[in-house]
């Protein structure tokens, strides 16, 4: 066993050693393939391509896409070099051959090799090609996505090998309609059996042209393969409708469920709640101005320190202003309603009256594809995701901890409270804390999907209420359903209305709606309720 | 949706329509008659199956321990909440489960609150004035002038209840006694045919006491009163017949000594306080 | 104390009222003169622009003076009643449009420009008959009076009153702000309607034109605040306040609550919609912004700075607000929203009762030479308003 071992040691030693070895050998024969490129023929550059994908280089990958993205260029003194980064004057480079580092080179001191139109095509062919052999599963998965649409007939022989030679099943699957897409163009009706089911837009487009084609029986067989799509299409659509209505929802809980149970517990509306989601939102965007580079870790970090100074914003005003206006709701939602004015105002003057971006960390961006019409962004899941984590421990918080039953008691029944030996106060202030606390969090998450600015806030505070009201006073899961389903009602009516009837239309239902309950989806029952 | 349905609909009778005071029917005998009433919330039933018979000009008390149904039952009868089933009758004529509270109100229910519930920022005199018996519709109430046979009915009220000296001030500054009174006037000023009256006694003084024991009996004959008390000398002092409410329905009924001796009462309702209230 | 007057004219009897009257009618004569008989130049001067901006805060001390009608004697804190303002404006708005004629930049004689940019073809039907002053001038009334109607009705029967009110209320002039910044809406979007040039014949940019719409404000305001004046000194007056501070004590007493609070709801809302018909003229433009929450908001803070409950606090509260906005905006731009938001905690944790609470209190204790009414002053605040 520790023979074998060892073994397996020395095998990985000498592995670097050889890689480098046998460039060395090789370079002669790769300074001839990249010569053939400098020349000024494009035709010539093209056939030089194509002996470059025939080589078996391992380097030509590299060449060729260094090519294509203009960065393969060559010194004054004659040697192909790689431009790793083309800002500024002076450019730092690699050589072409052995990868080694060059330091900085003047861009005067470079000569770019050419490419046109055809050629860029070309290139990103024969990239896919290459990436077809590769060992690596992903690059091949990539490339047989980039070949959709891009097969013609050079290409067409090689591929039918390539398909035969292929393990993996969604590459096999990908080629097979790229190539159908391919004989579809050439008139094959049998080609339509091998795109049917698939929900990607080039195989709609090919479809689509050949059921408008001169052939009828194609054309038929197309439009038949087309229906098919298009019903698998609206359930994907209806899918996607119901995932940016839960995203939505979720923000709207997120939003609303710190003024549920600040409302609730106080009975007062605190119109400076929405500007604490903006403090949240703002507390990630300083976040990430202390820790340059690390977007992640910041909004990771963010998450508490969104809270706590939401937390303590919020303990700030239930001191300095909502406990001396006890029992005067109306003047409770006036005063901070003020708060909401200064707040805004501050950032304003403090940070800047624009709009200031939150760079999404890379385990947030790009989505996952759930097929090839339907793909969920992951800054959204996470987003829904944290909802429902934040609601759970709220839920947790109520039912479980000594704050939470205090909550509830005193939410019922104040006076009785405060006389079994709950110190409301105290309660007050924690709720309050809570509530607010819960605005930041939504902040956080809301930086992942729309720009922080100062009127961040004011844009949710009218919606907020609405959920709350929806969903009954006092009660965190009317909150979950109103604001998931209020998400789920916009998006489902915007798409036929229009963003902003949409709104309008959401408003009035719940206008109408609190005619039929005045007090909400799960209203508080009994004495307690009667105000 | 329903308010457009109501309009289309042409049998409907318009309010200024209705004549307001519809005479109550009483030739059977009982003003209120209250009948297998249910009400429940969240499960929790409120009041269970209650059956109620209130004759007219009786003055009744009604006793129960704390969330017998006291409340809740009068809530009922002014229409404050609905009842999940049973039936509420004012009278032989009207079913007062299909009205709201001012219907009720104006057919002659008036009800005092436990807490005293009067207009604070208005003077005692216009408490009065907005209780008195009167057109109640928004016109008449806008371009109403003060009669003199107005003035007179109001300042018989005030001198009813003792509180001519104050009738300009703000009711805000009355003690707490002086607004129990003054709540009882305004009911007076209804004219009501029944007048329900939540704990009038509470937290007043014995002189107090002994003042509003006078003005609840000196009304009855003229007027239906129910009495709801925790006070058990104060109940003795006035009462001729006692219900006792338990757990949402009747207990008991009689007279303030049969009930007294009756032994599910002193086992549910009066054990430890009868040993001292009934000696 | 009560009369037996008839209830329209019952506030001329009042002290109060006379006082508000002469004073409201001091100032008017003092503006004309001065902008008429002193000689430009002269320290004493006013100028037309300083009357114009006099006539904007007149209507905005009238629209004041409706909230106070519903938050003071109701207790309905309507944070929408800038769409009530807003829709009187767009009425007037919508006359004004007309009579430009085919003196607007495409020269249609009937489409406004903002049409002609869109391409219609025809007026839509709701555009008809504002051509007619008669008409429109009614609809400055009656449109806020029917949103105000239907809403109302709706809000009141379910009983939604408190903080839930006030939030759909805003939500209202919200959604109308939305609704209006739309093309579609045929209300000239979010540029709203301006390029006024006359009404009923006078050319709105002549000095003579903003005098006399300074005076017809000041003329509004007046009859604005006798009809409250009559309103809240009349028996249905008490009922409102016994509503406020005790609803359903009102309702056992036999009173529909709710038909009451839409009465005066609705005449509020006819007043609101006054004013913004007399703003739009003194601005020359009206857009969706008025139907922002925020300056719906704001209208409240001018009732509670000045006083609720008095109608006459409301009118000071509009003139210093709007005085201190004219100027703070001008002078130091960032400190404005400082300065609203300050006001909006000071005056409710600190002033409750506003201006005109302090000057009846000054006023109560001169003529009582001690603190002894100051006792029954925290009760009776309100009351004394409601019963002079």
């Amino acid at each position: 066993m520790r023979r074998l071992l060892l073994l397996w040691l020395l095998v990985l030693l000498a592995l670097p050693l050889g890689a480098q070895a046998q460039p060395a050998a090789d370079d002669a024969a790769a300074i001839e393939l990249l010569e053939a490129l400098d020349v000024d023929s494009f035709p010539a550059k093209g056939r030089a391509i194509e002996v470059i994908v025939a080589s078996d280089d391992e380097r030509a990958r590299g060449w060729l896409q260094a090519l294509l993205d203009g960065r393969l260029q060559r010194a004054d003194d004659g040697r192909f070099v790689v431009v790793l980064d083309n800002r500024g004057r002076d450019w730092p480079v690699e050589d072409a051959l052995t990868g080694e580092a060059l330091g900085e080179m003047s861009r005067r001191d470079l000569d770019r090799i050419g490419i046109n139109n055809a050629l860029r095509n070309q290139l990103r062919s024969a990239i896919a090609v290459v990436d077809l052999y590769s060992a690596d599963l992903a690059l091949r998965r990539a490339s047989a996505e980039r070949l959709l649409g891009e097969v013609d007939v050079d290409l067409a022989g090689p591929l039918a090998e390539v398909i035969e030679g292929e393990e993996d099943a969604r590459v096999r699957r990908r080629l097979l309609q790229a190539l159908a897409i391919h004989r579809l163009e050439q008139g094959e009706v049998a080609a339509v059996a091998d795109l049917e089911g698939s929900l990607h837009s080039r195989v709609r487009v090919a479809l689509n042209q050949a059921a408008n084609g001169d052939d009828p029986m194609l054309a038929d067989a197309a439009r038949n393969a087309l229906n098919q799509i298009e019903q698998m299409l609206k359930v994907n659509r209806a899918a996607e409708t119901l995932y940016f209505g839960l995203s939505l929802g979720s923000v709207l809980v997120l939003a609303a469920i710190g003024l549920a149970i600040t409302f609730g517990v106080m009975g007062v509306i605190n119109m400076a709640h929405g500007e604490l989601i903006m403090l949240g939102a703002y507390t990630t965007w300083m976040m990430q101005q202390l820790l340059p580079g690390q977007p992640g870790l910041a909004l990771v970090l963010s998450v508490p320190a969104g809270f706590l100074v939401a937390a303590l914003a919020g303990i700030a005003i239930e001191r300095g202003v909502i406990q001396f206006l006890k029992g005067r709701p109306l003047e409770t939602l006036l005063a901070t309603f003020g708060i909401s004015l200064i707040l805004q105002q501050l950032v304003r003057t403090l940070i800047s009256p624009q709009n200031r971006t939150v760079v999404s960390p890379e385990w947030m961006s790009g989505s996952i594809a759930v097929n090839d019409a339907l793909s969920l962004t992951l800054n959204r899941l996470v987003v829904i995701a944290f909802a429902l984590a934040v609601f759970a421990a709220l839920v947790l918080i109520m039912r479980r901890t000594r704050l939470g039953l205090e909550v509830r008691a005193v939410t019922q029944n104040r006076a009785m409270a405060r006389s079994m030996g709950i110190r409301a106060t105290r309660v007050d202030i924690l709720t309050f804390a809570l509530g607010s606390g819960v605005a930041g969090l939504a902040g956080v998450a809301l930086s992942q999907l729309t720009n922080v600015g100062p009127n961040l806030g004011q844009s949710y505070i009218i919606d907020s209420f609405m959920v709350v009201v929806f969903g009954g006073v006092g009660n965190l899961w009317g909150t979950l359903v109103a604001g998931l389903s209020l998400g789920v009602i916009n998006q489902v009516l915007e798409p036929w209305a229009g963003a902003v009837l949409a709104k309008i239309i959401v408003l009035v239902f719940i206008i109408l709606f609190i005619q039929k309950r005045p007090r909400g989806l799960f209203p508080q029952k009994g004495r307690a309720a009667e105000g | 949706m329903s308010f457009l349905r109501s309009l289309a609909d042409r049998d409907r009778v318009f309010d200024f329509l209705v004549p307001t005071a519809s005479p109550v029917d009483v030739r059977h005998g009982p003003i209120l008659y209250l009948e297998d009433v249910t009400v429940s919330f969240d499960g929790f039933k409120a009041i269970d199956n209650l059956n109620l018979t209130i004759d007219d000009g009786e003055l009744r008390c009604i006793i129960g321990p704390n969330g017998a149904g006291k409340t809740t039952m009068m809530d009922i009868i002014t229409g404050k909440t609905r009842p999940d089933t049973g039936s509420v009758w004012f009278g032989s004529r009207h079913d007062l489960l299909t009205m709201n509270e001012p219907e009720i109100a104006s057919l002659g229910i008036g009800r005092k609150f436990q807490k005293p519930t009067v207009f604070e920022a208005l003077s005692v005199f216009e408490n009065l004035e907005l209780a008195m018996a009167a057109d109640k519709r928004i016109l008449p109430t806008l371009t109403a002038r003060m009669s003199g046979e107005v003035r007179d009915r109001i300042e018989e009220g005030l001198a009813t209840i003792g509180l001519t000296a104050l009738r300009d001030r703000p009711a805000g500054i009355l003690s707490h006694g002086q607004k129990q009174w003054l709540e009882i006037g305004m009911l007076l000023m209804q004219r009501p045919r029944l007048l329900l009256v939540d704990e009038p006694v509470a937290g007043m003084t014995e002189q107090e006491m002994e003042r509003t024991a006078e003005l609840l009996t000196g009304l009855a004959g003229k007027q239906s009163v129910v009495v709801v008390e925790h006070d058990m000398g104060f109940v003795r002092s006035i009462a001729r017949q006692v219900t006792v409410l338990h757990q949402g329905s009747v207990l008991a009924e009689g007279t303030m000594d049969q009930v007294a001796s009756d032994p599910r009462v002193i086992e549910v309702y009066l054990g430890a306080e009868a040993d001292e209230e009934m000696a | 104390m009560h009369s037996t007057h008839f209830w329209l004219t019952r506030p001329f009897a009042e002290r109060s009222t006379q006082l508000f009257l002469a004073v409201l009618l001091a100032a008017m004569t003092l503006v004309t003169l001065l902008h008429l008989a002193v000689p430009q130049g002269h320290p004493l001067y006013v100028n037309a622009y300083t009357v114009n901006l006099f006539g904007k805060y007149l209507s905005y001390a009238l629209l004041a003076v409706a909230v106070d009608l519903v938050w003071g004697y109701l207790g309905i804190l309507s944070l929408g009643h800038g769409a009530f303002f807003a829709l009187g404006g767009y009425a007037m708005g919508m006359y004004l449009m007309r009579q430009i004629g085919d003196r607007g930049v495409y020269g249609d004689p009937v489409l406004p420009d903002f049409m002609v940019f869109l391409s219609w073809e025809n007026l839509p039907w709701y555009w008809l008959g504002f051509d007619m002053a008669w008409f429109a001038f009614l609809m400055v009334l009656l449109v806020p009076g029917a949103l105000a109607l239907v809403f109302g009705f709706l809000a009141f029967r379910s009983r939604v009153t408190g903080v839930y009110l006030s939030i759909i209320t805003q939500a209202l002039t919200f959604a109308l702000m939305l609704a209006f910044f739309r093309n579609e809406m045929g209300f000239g979007g979010s540029d709203g309607l301006t390029d006024f040039r006359e009404i009923l014949g006078f050319n709105l940019r002549s000095n003579e034109t903003r005098l006399g719409l300074f005076l017809a404000s000041g003329v509004a305001l007046a009859l604005g605040y006798v009809v409250c004046r009559a309103i809240v000194g009349s028996k249905l007056g008490r009922v409102c306040v016994a509503t406020r501070d005790a609803e359903a004590r009102t309702r056992f007493l036999g009173y529909r609550v709710e038909r009451f609070q839409l009465f005066v709801f609705v005449v509020s809302a006819m007043l609101a919609g006054l004013a913004g018909a007399l703003y739009v003229p003194q601005v020359g433009i009206i857009n969706p912004s008025e139907f922002s929450p925020l300056f719906s908001i704001e209208i409240v803070l001018w009732v509670a700075l000045g006083g609720r409950a008095t109608l006459y606090g409301a009118v000071i509260g509009a003139i210093l607000v709007n005085y201190a906005k004219t100027y703070f905006t001008g002078a130091m731009p960032d400190a404005w929203l400082f300065a609203l938001g300050g006001l909006f905690v000071l005056v409710t944790v600190f002033l409750p009762r506003g201006v005109a609470g302090i000057l009846a209190y000054r006023l109560k204790r001169r003529r009582t030479g001690d603190d002894a009414g100051a006792s029954g002053n925290e009760n009776s605040a309100t009351g004394s308003e409601v019963t002079p």
